[in-house]
């Protein structure tokens, strides 16, 4: 769908990486771009038309935000730099405080680095414990082992609702139902879900969640960080600054303003703000469930061709999220990857941030390809062909 | 060096490298890893050294086929080398991937690599070994 809105694509490459960032439509852009040439100033302070402008289009940019993941209100939406810094936020700006001694944090072994170290850094400097929710033998997520995971003294689960490695999609609802019974906080980092498909933060009911940008048509730099009004209220700001504060004489007297103003102390990321809400248009006008039905069209037309292939090793053969990681037995994925790359086809070798995944699946290393709602079949079977070529592919890896 | 010839010089090191293993007695080698943040190459490096001459070299770990080579050649390469003639190889052989004057002689089968500064992504892979031995070298002259 849609390729010819996208300049990087006239390039004559074979975009698989979308896992780790998504390429950007004119759209998107030019939007930029016309902040930065026709009304570029400050937001929330100057006095003049172009300033005023500029403060419209930030604010209408997290309207837009709101309405695309169903948020009750503006306020719960803060701009951050990503997904990373939105869960540190988190960590740092809310948990630290609430949790005490020995209280429990779940995760999985199948979270980014961005889901697990705020957490092993929390339990580092505050005494409270992460434990991990047994995955089943597919590596996933079921509310059956959430509930044999939770004890008396958890008191947050903190998942992705579609993992990075291995893309399956956890049971969120479901989890955060059953954890708000315990009391029990949920935080998504929705880092693979959101650009994918439909999210709903009303009907989910989690507590946070975390995205970027950049993985949805957007650009770099910029993401969100949603949270139930009330305990944004809670979570104290990391950064102190201008934009931030109301008042101030001294230290005693510090008077910061309201959310969601208080947690974006600084001048914020405008154009990427401004992009961002222009990416979510752009999604909107070609219609979420639509594009997840295509991507998982595209994910099962090359899994089908994929296990005929003898030597690979997938890794997850049934999945949601439009991933697939496997290996080529003898060969080193990164090599894999090499050999791809001169025939202008962008895949990812390595660990994908999920550095403790090895321990669950065993594997330290793969290749991933993940794909958006603007790759084709056609790309899918050039990159079938070379792979289903392990000869060429030795001769020609180095 | 042709083509062909650079090909097979690294898929042979590749598909049979030498020393590839932790050595038996690792307690009287000096350990150092190695690995690239840019990708995932990983290697471990072990390396004796007596009265300033290499007396031996093992590698183990994951890595591509470049480094994985190159860390081959480069051992059978050192063994025996003074630590005053393995930095003078080493500065030659990266010479080479910077497209500087060298000294093709000394370098033998790691004149494969002569022509990698063309695919910049896998001129590290090459360095990748050499990067860690160094760490070694340059600390026991300290
Ligand atoms: C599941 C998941 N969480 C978090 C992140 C971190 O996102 P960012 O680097 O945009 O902060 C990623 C990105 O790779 C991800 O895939």
């Amino acid at each position: 769908m849609n390729q010819s809105d996208f300049p990087m694509l006239k390039k004559d490459i074979i975009y698989f990486d979308n896992a780790a960032t998504t390429l950007k439509p004119k759209q998107v852009l030019d939007k930029m771009n016309d902040y930065y040439e026709n009304y570029s100033a400050n937001a929330h302070r100057g006095d003049y038309d172009i300033s005023f402008k500029t403060d419209q289009e930030y604010e209408l940019a997290r309207e837009k935000v709101r309405k695309f993941i169903n948020a009750r209100e503006v306020e719960e939406i803060i701009f951050t730099s990503g997904t990373t810094e939105s869960l540190n936020m988190v960590a740092n700006g809310f948990f630290k405080k609430y949790l005490e001694e020995n209280d429990e944090i779940l995760i999985t072994m199948s979270e980014h680095a961005s889901n697990v170290l705020p957490w092993f850094h929390l339990q580092n400097t505050n005494g409270c414990l992460v434990k991990f929710i047994p995955l089943d033998a597919n590596h996933y997520v079921t509310l059956e082992n959430v509930k044999k995971a939770v004890t008396p003294r958890t008191k947050l689960i903190a998942l992705a609702g579609i993992t990075n490695v291995l893309g399956d999609e956890r049971p969120i609802k479901e989890i955060t139902e059953f954890a708000h019974a315990h009391n029990i906080f949920v935080v998504m980092d929705g880092a693979q879900s959101v650009p994918h498909k439909k999210t709903d933060v009303c009907d989910l009911d989690v507590d946070f969640l975390a995205f970027s940008g950049h993985k949805m048509c957007g650009p770099t730099g910029i993401g969100v960080l949603y949270g139930k009004k009330q305990l944004l209220e809670e979570l104290d700001p990391i950064n102190m600054g201008g934009g931030m504060n109301e008042s101030f004489d001294d230290p005693q007297n510090l008077y910061f303003k309201d959310l969601p103003h208080r947690l974006e102390a600084g001048t914020p990321n405008i154009a990427g703000a401004i992009g961002l809400g222009q990416a979510i248009d752009y999604l909107q006008s070609i219609g979420m469930d639509k594009i997840n039905e295509y991507e998982k069209s595209l994910r099962k037309y090359a899994i089908d061709k994929l296990i005929k292939i003898p030597y690979l090793d997938i890794l997850n053969i049934e999945a949601d999220g439009a991933i697939i990681s496997f290996n080529v037995n003898d060969i080193f994925s990164q090599d894999v990857a090499y050999y791809l790359n001169k025939y202008n086809i962008c895949v990812r070798a390595g660990n994908h941030c999920a550095k403790i995944l090895k321990n669950e699946v065993g594997i330290k290393n793969s290749l991933r390809i993940s794909f958006y709602f603007y790759n084709t079949k056609s790309e899918i079977d050039d990159f079938i062909e070379l792979i289903k070529n392990k000869e060429k592919m030795k001769v020609e890896m180095i | 060096m042709d083509e062909d010839t650079r090909r097979e010089i690294i898929l042979d090191h590749y598909n049979n490298p030498i020393h590839k293993k932790v050595p038996n007695n690792k307690e009287e080698y000096e350990f150092v890893n190695t690995n690239n943040s840019s990708c995932i190459d990983n290697l471990d490096i072990y390396i004796k050294i007596k009265d300033n001459i290499i007396k031996d070299i093992y590698f183990d770990g994951e890595a591509c086929a470049i480094s994985t080579s190159s860390c081959s050649i480069m051992i059978h390469n050192l063994i025996g080398k003074t630590i005053k003639e393995a930095k003078e190889y080493i500065n030659n052989f990266q010479n080479m991937l910077d497209e500087l004057p060298y000294n093709e002689e000394v370098l033998n089968e790691a004149l494969a690599y002569n022509n990698i500064y063309k695919q910049n992504n896998r001129k590290h892979c090459a360095y990748l070994p050499y990067e860690g031995i160094l760490k070694i070298l340059n600390n026991y002259q300290s």
